[in-house]
């Protein structure tokens, strides 16, 4: 069957049993990821089919598994490790950052780097400290990786296919809120290229640009406005770095408004660099400073609170509102 | 300080204690690594060659009195997760004795830095059990001050805790005070970078900190077979400074053994790594479905280890507590839990805006401005309530 209605974490499962059934060089790494298919069964049944040799239970080691996944890609292997929570990558962090991405240029382009490392992230599943970050900006902010996050079944199967073939490192950010939504996956169909924006819904007066576990509150968003006259279109950047500045710049020259949302701080977040960078593409067009819409300088609070915290539809339609009203 | 000042070396402490009558504790198997064992999951008293404990009857039946109250907290915390009162739960049970018997070993001063799951150390430090809660409840992410008790606040990042427990050790030892301080952590944590560091460290200067592993036997889903191939007592030769496992389910040992590792420490001679042997019985936290990933015989070869009914046995059978002992503790444990009930039920939601409360010791405008801007931001929908509540029917409107 190549079309089927998966939830996105079924999707991902999906999309690495064909890796392993396809490439024997690939191999799945981390805490829990085997017996157990990791805390969100994202692995369920993969060690069962694959054993231990391909689908690896490692020791509770971040760094260890970062580290060891650098050492197995130069020796010709593709890991695909799991960092179990958003919030526990750090520990990995030094891998990431200074060997994982600098690899291929300290190399001259001589070796590769095929590493992914999926991370489920964000809020809104009332879990406890460090279950529930967005730390993308600091990864895109590093030169060398590749950040991506899936907010459909769909693109979560061939967004997982083309990481795993990318002979560079790619964090994977999983929306963790989402992994239970059900989607179309087709699973013959010829994706575009996994950087590439999409426009999950076209609209005329405003476009919001969002990724991961904020792209179906910007689409929620955009049903409500239509009920107020307004027509939204939103954009589904689906790449942190690279971003698809073109497709974005072709939708504001359309709507001439922007509304960037992300569950990350404001503060220094992607919705930065898209608010900086579209001012200087469509400086002419815009009818508005570009808005952002996201996460406090504060740390991530306890669950009671996360409501208030994350953005939601009231807090995007406010700052569509604010954005109109220029 | 240099490595030569370490004295890891030294010989322990054979004190001499080893009385005539006493029954030989039992010979763990040749695969298996000698265990300090007091009380063997009989009831019966053994002694071992190194440590000694002499406790009054008043203070055995303390110790047993803490283990029920620590579980029967923990009972209240499972149920009240499963209620929904609380999102998430790691519960201790099987642990009581590994954190009762070093709980119990500390002194008011001494420094403890504990995970996630120490609950039972917590009540000997007089930590008031429902400060733990809030964390669990979601209100907020500690919910205690920890110099009021000695007892930081837990640690969700695996390991990272045991760094800390060394510096705050140098800095006692830079002090000259002779407090010692207490690092917990599991099995898996031994894994992490930020472990092994912390057992450099303190070797290196010669800190007084005792590294008290609880191995439950599993990290969530994967046995201590997936963290080592060395019994993890074994890791603190290779750092220079004595291991030592521990019967994780006898009380008295774990007293004893961690009693003697602070004493250690005070007297300046260095970390110790105390590896308590224990299981965790219930599943990893409420999230988790050990059923999984292990087998039952398992788990129920381990309930006839459990820690509190082997003190009770002998405290039975010595004699040193009445059904009078044990009808009022079953009571006092029925008064904590409908405690714990009430004060968790009770737990305000906590204001919107604390979001912004405690970001930085200083001032900080970006925090101002976002706090001010959320005012607002909140502020106009009690102004859109009361436009609706005036258009509707006439009523004030808003809440
Ligand atoms: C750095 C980090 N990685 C992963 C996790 C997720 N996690 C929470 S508890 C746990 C297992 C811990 O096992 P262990 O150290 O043996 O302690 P136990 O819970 O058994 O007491 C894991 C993997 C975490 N909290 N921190």
């Amino acid at each position: 069957m190549s079309v089927q209605k998966l939830p996105i974490a079924k999707a991902i499962n999906e999309s690495l049993r064909k890796a392993l059934e396809t490439d024997p060089k690939v191999l799945i790494m981390g805490e829990d990821v085997g017996k157990l298919g990791g805390v969100f069964r994202v692995t369920d049944g993969l060690q069962k089919d694959f054993g231990e040799g391909r689908v690896i239970d490692t020791p509770l080691a971040e760094s260890g598994i970062v580290g060891t996944a650098i050492g197995l890609a130069l020796r010709g292997y593709r890991p695909v490790v799991e960092i179990q929570f958003d919030g526990f990558v750090f520990p990995a962090y030094d891998q990431i950052v200074t060997q994982l991405a600098k690899m291929h240029a300290r190399a001259l382009g001589k070796i590769k780097m095929p590493v992914v490392i999926r991370i489920p992230y964000g809020g809104g599943i009332g879990a406890v400290e460090h279950h529930s970050e967005s730390p993308e900006a600091l990864f895109a902010h590093v030169a060398g990786l590749k950040v991506v996050s899936p907010s459909t079944a769909s693109d979560a199967y061939w967004m997982m296919q083309q990481a795993i073939q990318s002979d560079d490192p790619v964090i994977f950010f999983e929306p963790k809120r989402r992994y239970w939504d059900k989607g179309e996956v087709n699973t013959e169909a010829i994706p575009g290229p996994l950087h590439r924006a999409r426009v999950a819904r076209e609209g005329t007066d405003l476009t919001l640009a969002a990724y991961g576990p904020m792209v179906k509150v910007c689409l929620e968003a955009a049903t409500a406005a239509e009920e107020e006259g307004r027509s939204l279109e939103v954009l589904d950047l689906r790449s942190m770095s690279p971003i698809d500045f073109d497709t974005l710049q072709t939708s504001v020259e359309k709507t001439r408004r922007l509304v960037v949302v992300h569950e990350a701080p404001v503060f220094y977040g992607s919705g930065a660099e898209i608010a900086a960078r579209i001012t200087e593409r469509c400086f002419y067009h815009l009818e508005a400073p570009v808005l952002r819409v996201g996460g406090y300088h504060a740390p991530y609070p306890p669950a009671r609170l996360e409501d208030d915290y994350l953005p939601g539809l009231d807090r995007v339609l406010d700052a569509v509102d604010r954005s109109l009203a220029y | 300080m240099t490595v030569e000042s370490t004295a890891a070396r030294k010989p322990r402490r054979t004190s001499g204690t080893k009385r005539a009558s006493a029954k030989k504790a039992p010979q763990p198997k040749s695969s298996e690594p000698p265990l300090v064992q007091l009380l063997t999951p009989e009831g019966e008293r053994v002694e071992h060659p190194d440590y000694a404990v002499d406790l009054t009857p008043e203070e055995l039946r303390g110790l047993y009195r803490d283990m029920v109250l620590t579980r029967r907290f923990d009972a209240e915390a499972t149920a009240l997760q499963r209620q929904g009162e609380l999102g998430l739960w790691a519960s201790l049970l099987g642990q009581e004795a590994a954190q009762i018997g070093s709980g119990r070993a500390l002194r008011d001063d001494d420094y403890v830095f504990p995970t996630y799951r120490e609950h039972g150390v917590a009540w000997c430090r007089g930590v008031d059990p429902t400060n733990l809660l809030g964390m669990f409840r979601g209100v907020n992410h500690g919910g205690w001050d920890p110099s009021t008790n000695n007892f930081h606040l837990y640690t969700i990042v695996i390991g990272s805790q045991t760094l800390h427990a060394t510096g705050y050790a140098m800095g006692v030892a830079k002090d000259g005070a002779d407090s010692a301080v207490i690092a917990y952590f599991g099995d898996g944590a031994s894994s992490q970078g930020d472990v092994a560091e912390s057992f450099t460290f303190s070797a290196v200067y010669n800190a007084p900190v005792v590294f008290f592993c609880q191995n439950n036997q599993w990290a969530i889903s994967e046995p201590t077979e997936k963290q080592t191939r060395v019994p993890l007592y074994q890791r603190a030769q290779g750092y220079g400074f004595p291991g030592v496992r521990v019967d994780g389910n006898d009380v008295l040992a774990c007293l004893a053994v961690t009693r003697s590792a602070l004493e250690r420490a005070r007297r300046g001679e260095g970390p110790t790594l105390v590896e308590a042997f224990t299981y965790r019985m219930g599943a990893h936290t409420t999230s988790d479905d050990p059923t999984k990933y292990r087998a039952d015989e398992e788990t129920e070869s381990w309930q006839a280890k459990d820690p509190i009914l082997r003190l009770r046995r002998y405290l039975e059978r010595q004699g040193l507590a009445d059904d009078a002992f044990f009808v009022a503790l079953e009571e006092e444990s029925e008064t904590l839990g409908k405690r714990v009930r009430e004060v968790v039920r009770a737990m305000p939601q906590p204001d919107s805006l604390a979001i912004f409360d405690h970001v930085y010791a200083d001032g900080h405008a970006l925090v101002d401005e976002e706090r001010a801007q959320f005012t607002a931001y909140q502020a106009s929908f009690e102004d859109a309530d009361a436009a609706d509540g005036s258009e509707g029917n006439g009523s004030e409107g808003g809440n």
